[in-house]
């Protein structure tokens, strides 16, 4: 190699070809996925509360991609069926994730659809998993003497309760909660050849959507 | 639209005739004649046999390659290296303190700039932004020069690229500390500040290429393939992956996945290979084993490294193809790793003694060593079975810091420890800290990967099975993350000893006794 400039054409030609293979052909074959009809859009206070997962970083211990059950137990173990491209058509910056030092959250609100709970375990996840890793939220919340109305308490076991204070929830966390309870895919899945079907010994199962197995993997 | 299995094969059929022709072409106007004596291209006249390390007690500060340097490209090389020695400690400091949060969840929490999720994205992007591209950067500034034989050509505006450069990290770290952020991984610095890092990027590369075409050899040596393939792939990553809004959903994920791989394959490891293949032959005073071997390893890595991104979303809402599309190329990787092993490994662990003698290359051979583990690991690592296993666990961090740390960062250490004295006329101030240096950071990774492949692998076991509380998955890794502090802490300590003698040699400190007969005075600085 003596020439600088074949050196830079074939370099970025290789990289253009899989530029092609990796972005835009799978963009291609995405993008005539349609929305599901059991997907509703985020409302704006949902939106809003997406935005302060991603900037507190929530990706970096939660996935939203709960796997097929024949790779994982991730369906027995609440976290939803084994989505689909489908199923993010409204995400965007993505959420997938690579990490579960928490669990996989796809379908946190149709697990655990009470706004108490949630508003509990943000404020101090030790109140309610003693051994839990997640980082309490303190900035999402405001101690008070005194509730005013309107304003939505949160409720504490005597341990983590500030003595003569109540604790209420900032707008930021009932946003948050919002969208924590707007993850909900327990709707049929669609497009189902579309996801990663690699583990399956049944070839043919993953060919026909809406197959009988796939329904199994469904919630 | 559905991808046929035809279309697929015809698609392949019309790839394999642009290469047969690529190739033909290139046999045809000898672009593939390259000799053992080319290796030989980095020594005084083409002559190797010589021992050359500027920071041995006995070893000379200038020998016959080492380029004039102008006092604005020394000034250029001391402000990329201070700056990327400043990112690397705040970088350590912010892993170090996301490091223990894992473990202690309700400690230092009382502000959002303070979680976990921003600690670690600030780290990571220090790291990666701020240390080793930069650092990796202005190791090419000086080292692509030295090669051709010939200045750095429009050092203004490079010094230029390495200003806005610094911006560019300082102000991403400050936008992903106070919760402005792209939300993606390895893309979190937002769109906005992404410009002032990619017209840096240009600023830097265009001189360098500018360089390449006055050159005053007639071969181009293995590192310069890798430095100039580097230095087109990464801007055209960048750039591409950052666009805003043109991407969603699942989509989105596949170009973060392209882009965040990439950024290890197509950036990171050619500065890192790059450099050792310079570096190891050069201080021991002998060409690597095959130098035809090193056209097989860029290649394949090129074709190979480019398509592995997708592993990340095995058992993911992915088609099927492209998940196993990335996994064979994992699997692939194989090639060119082994290829640079042979080349690299052969040579120094022929040459013992030189890897006693010289602590430069004792840090870039551990390095290169560390480049072919992580590589193995990761082709292992993307075979569905173990994927399945050691996806979404702590056994994922540890392997990215085998390949980022061990590899890129022991590489850029022991490169900045040959390059300073030779760039500056002035030996280490503190030679015996280099040592403790390699020591600290050396057995703080030990105890850092061990832990974190051993916890995460345990970890991914309790995950896949359904008879176990998942609860369980998380308790189990706490000693493992406590053992990671602990790493991560002698890391730190070793990266603040770097620092001392970096700063002090740029303010212009001697060393109190040993090599000072070497020393040439400061007023000499620039003479030459």
């Amino acid at each position: 190699m003596n020439r600088i400039v074949p050196l830079l054409i074939i370099a970025l030609t290789v990289l253009a070809f899989a530029t092609l293979l990796l972005v835009a052909v799978p963009a291609m074959q995405i993008r005539s996925v349609e929305a599901p009809a059991g997907l509703e859009p985020y409302t704006e206070q949902e939106a809003r509360g997406r935005e302060h997962y991603v900037n507190l970083g929530c990706v970096y211990c939660h996935t939203q991609q709960p796997r097929d059950s024949s790779q994982a137990p991730d369906t027995q173990r609440g976290w939803g069926r084994a989505s689909t491209p489908a199923d993010y058509i409204y995400d965007s910056p993505h959420l997938l994730g690579t990490m579960r030092t928490g669990p996989d959250l796809l379908n946190v609100g149709a697990r655990l659809p009470s706004r108490a709970w949630q508003l509990t375990h943000l404020y101090q996840p030790r109140a309610i998993v003693p051994s839990s890793l997640m980082p309490n939220f303190p900035y999402l919340f405001e101690e008070k003497d005194q509730a005013e109305e309107g304003d939505v308490v949160v409720k504490l076991p005597q341990k983590w309760a500030p003595e003569n204070k109540v604790v209420v929830a900032k707008q930021a966390a009932l946003d948050l909660v919002a969208y924590l309870l707007s993850l909900d895919r327990t709707y049929p899945p669609e497009q189902l050849h579309l996801r990663d079907h690699g583990y399956r010994r049944d070839e043919s199962a993953a060919q026909f959507e809406g197959s009988g197995a796939d329904r199994e993997a469904s919630l | 639209m559905n991808l046929t299995i035809g279309t697929l094969l015809a698609f392949s059929f019309a790839v394999s005739l642009i290469a047969l022709a690529a190739l033909i072409w290139a046999i045809s106007r000898k672009q593939f004649q390259v000799t053992q004596k080319d290796a030989m291209s980095i020594f005084d006249n083409g002559k190797p046999g010589t021992f050359d390390d500027p920071s041995h007690p006995s070893g000379r500060l200038r020998e016959a390659t080492t380029l004039p340097l102008s006092p604005a490209v020394r000034r250029l090389l001391v402000l990329g290296f201070s700056t990327a020695v400043f990112w690397l400690l705040l970088g350590s400091v912010f892993g170090v303190i996301a490091s223990y949060k894992m473990h202690l969840p309700d400690w230092l929490n009382q502000a959002a700039p303070l979680t976990f999720g921003r600690m670690r994205t600030m780290h990571l992007n220090l790291v990666i932004y701020g240390w080793l591209s930069l650092g990796g950067i202005t190791t090419a500034i000086w080292l692509v020069p030295t090669l051709f034989k010939t200045p750095l050509r429009k050092a203004g505006m490079a010094t230029l690229g390495v200003v806005l450069w610094n911006l560019g990290v300082a102000g991403g770290v400050i936008a992903i500390g106070s919760g402005w952020t792209d939300g993606m991984e390895w893309l979190e610095i937002p769109w906005q500040l992404d410009i002032l890092l990619a017209v840096a990027g240009a600023c830097l590369a265009i001189p360098l290429v500018v360089t390449a075409a006055h050159r005053q050899v007639e071969h181009i040596y293995v590192s310069a393939w890798y430095y100039m393939a580097g230095l087109v792939w990464f801007p055209s990553l960048f750039f591409l992956a950052n666009l805003p809004s043109t991407h969603s959903g699942v989509q989105a994920a596949t170009v973060n996945w392209w882009f965040a791989h990439n950024v290890l394959g197509l950036w990171l490891t050619p500065l890192g290979l790059g450099a050792a293949y310079y570096f190891i032959p050069k201080i021991i005073g002998k060409p690597i084993f095959s130098y035809r071997l090193s056209l097989l390893g860029f290649w394949a890595l090129a074709l190979f490294y480019s398509q592995v991104g997708i592993h990340h979303l095995i058992g993911g809402p992915v088609p099927t193809w492209l998940v196993t599309l990335s996994v064979v190329q994992s699997v692939m990787m194989v090639v060119p790793v082994l290829a640079v092993a042979i080349n690299q490994h052969v040579l120094w662990l022929g040459n013992f003694w030189a890897m006693r003698e010289s602590l430069p290359l004792r840090f870039i051979a551990t390095g290169a060593l560390m480049y072919t583990f992580a590589s193995l690991q990761g082709s292992m690592e993307a075979v569905r079975a173990v994927n399945t296993v050691t996806h979404f666990t702590h056994y994922t961090v540890g392997h990215a810091h085998l390949g980022a740390y061990a590899f890129v960062a022991l590489v850029l250490f022991g490169a900045v420890y040959y390059m300073m004295p030779r760039i500056l006329n002035r030996p280490w101030p503190f030679p015996k800290l280099i040592s403790v240096h390699f020591w600290l950071v050396f057995i703080g990774f030990a105890i850092y990967f061990i832990a974190l492949t051993l916890g995460g692998w345990l970890q991914g076991l309790a995950m896949m099975d359904a008879s176990r509380d998942w609860l369980e998955s998380m308790e189990l890794t706490i000693p493992y993350l406590q053992a990671r502090s602990v790493g991560g802490t002698l890391m730190t300590l070793g990266h603040l000893l770097f620092a001392v003698n970096v700063y002090a040699l740029f303010a212009g400190k001697q060393p109190a006794t040993a090599n000072a007969g070497n020393a040439i005075p400061a007023t000499d600085l620039g003479a030459r």
